[in-house]
């Protein structure tokens, strides 16, 4: 016999995802380290924000990336080039991360080291504006690049991304000065879709900024492992045979 | 391109109702999703994916109900509503105010599954 039936579920659609995405977020907060999801447009300049913010800050943190790649391992190649475990995730056709590859390339990473020796896990996403403002991984922070390039526009016309955003970094700010753009809106657009994130300017080619961001990060990781010194203040040395 | 993967997701969490029910295998008549007018997905291009993605599944034959929410913001000036535009940078119309509260218009949400229960075969 058959009743017709109905279940009222208000479960977001995301719900699956969401789950693995907490899950994720759980094994973090246990190992006490600070999950950073890193998103743009393609060619923003997130893997060169890494790879300046990585030389730079490897003295005093034990840091591991995700880089997620829809086909290839390039980038996962240049980070590697800097001793900081590096584990390419492979989207194939997926134009983003979800939180079940996330916790595929975890399990990768574990073989590798062991997380609760790390400060800081960066997830760098598929380059694409769209998809990844909606699809946790587990992170506690998202962070959204801009380059001076992409137009002043991209705010508004993407505005979930920046919505969603903890941080934006206006990035490439070395080409200001061959630029008609301006910076100022670009700035005043991020604010106006989110007035609350924090907004900073930076170049990784230069380097200008990136003392105001590290100072930023340096910040959100107090508020994460509780105050200074941090409890893992070197790479340890399961990390550095890691490397290998 | 990205409402596929927003198929998927759904249907991965419809998988797992599923799953709540077992062992009988619910036959879903329709699925009624709020789509928020403030989010990634377009209504049109999930459908789409929806009718391609359930043939010669479980689900085969389900509808795909969705209802658009609108955007409605609160102006922090002056605590009126209005519909953030993207002409006008998302600005109250009243008080030129950024768009600080979002009351909604970012629902991607699974409101309810019509279905019956068929016991499996013996």
């Amino acid at each position: 016999m058959h009743m017709p039936l109905q279940d009222n579920l208000g479960l977001n659609l995301l719900a699956a995802n969401e789950q693995q995405a907490s899950h994720n977020r759980e094994h973090f907060d246990q190992w006490r380290l600070l999950c950073l999801n890193i998103m743009s447009s393609p060619g923003a300049g997130k893997t060169s924000l890494l790879e300046r913010s990585l030389a730079q800050l490897s003295g005093d943190l034990a840091m591991a990336v995700l880089e997620g790649d829809m086909t290839t391992q390039l980038d996962a190649d240049r980070l590697g080039a800097l001793g900081i475990p590096v584990v390419p995730i492979t989207t194939g056709r997926c134009c983003h991360l979800d939180a079940g590859m996330v916790s595929g390339g975890l399990k990768l990473l574990c073989q590798r080291l062991d997380p609760a020796k790390l400060d800081l896990l960066w997830v760098e996403n598929v380059g694409n504006l769209v998809c990844p403002a909606e699809f946790e991984v587990g992170e506690h922070l998202k962070v959204a690049l801009l380059s001076v390039t992409e137009g002043d526009d991209k705010p508004l016309k993407y505005p979930v991304m920046f919505r969603e955003a903890d941080c934006v970094l206006i990035t490439k700010i070395d080409l200001l000065p061959y630029l008609p753009v301006d910076v100022d809106r670009i700035e005043a657009h991020i604010h106006q879709v989110n007035p609350r994130c924090t907004v900073l300017r930076l170049s990784a080619s230069s380097g200008e900024g990136f003392k105001a961001w590290h100072q930023w990060l340096w910040q959100q990781l107090a508020k994460h492992q509780g105050p200074l010194p941090l409890a893992n203040p070197m790479p340890s040395p399961a990390l550095t045979t890691a490397q290998g | 391109m990205h409402e596929v993967d927003m198929t998927r997701a759904l249907l991965r969490s419809l998988e797992t109702w599923k799953q709540g029910h077992a062992p009988q295998l619910p036959r879903v008549g329709s699925v009624h999703l709020e789509v928020g007018s403030f989010t990634c997905v377009e209504p049109d291009q999930l459908q789409f994916s929806w009718n391609a993605a359930i043939r010669d599944t479980w689900l085969s034959g389900a509808r795909l109900l969705i209802v658009t929410v609108p955007l409605l913001g609160r102006c922090l000036g002056c605590m009126a509503t209005y519909s953030p535009q993207a002409e006008q940078g998302y600005r109250s119309p009243c008080c030129s105010h950024p768009m600080e509260e979002i009351i909604h218009g970012r629902e991607l949400r699974i409101r309810s599954v019509d279905y019956d229960l068929s016991t499996p075969s013996p």
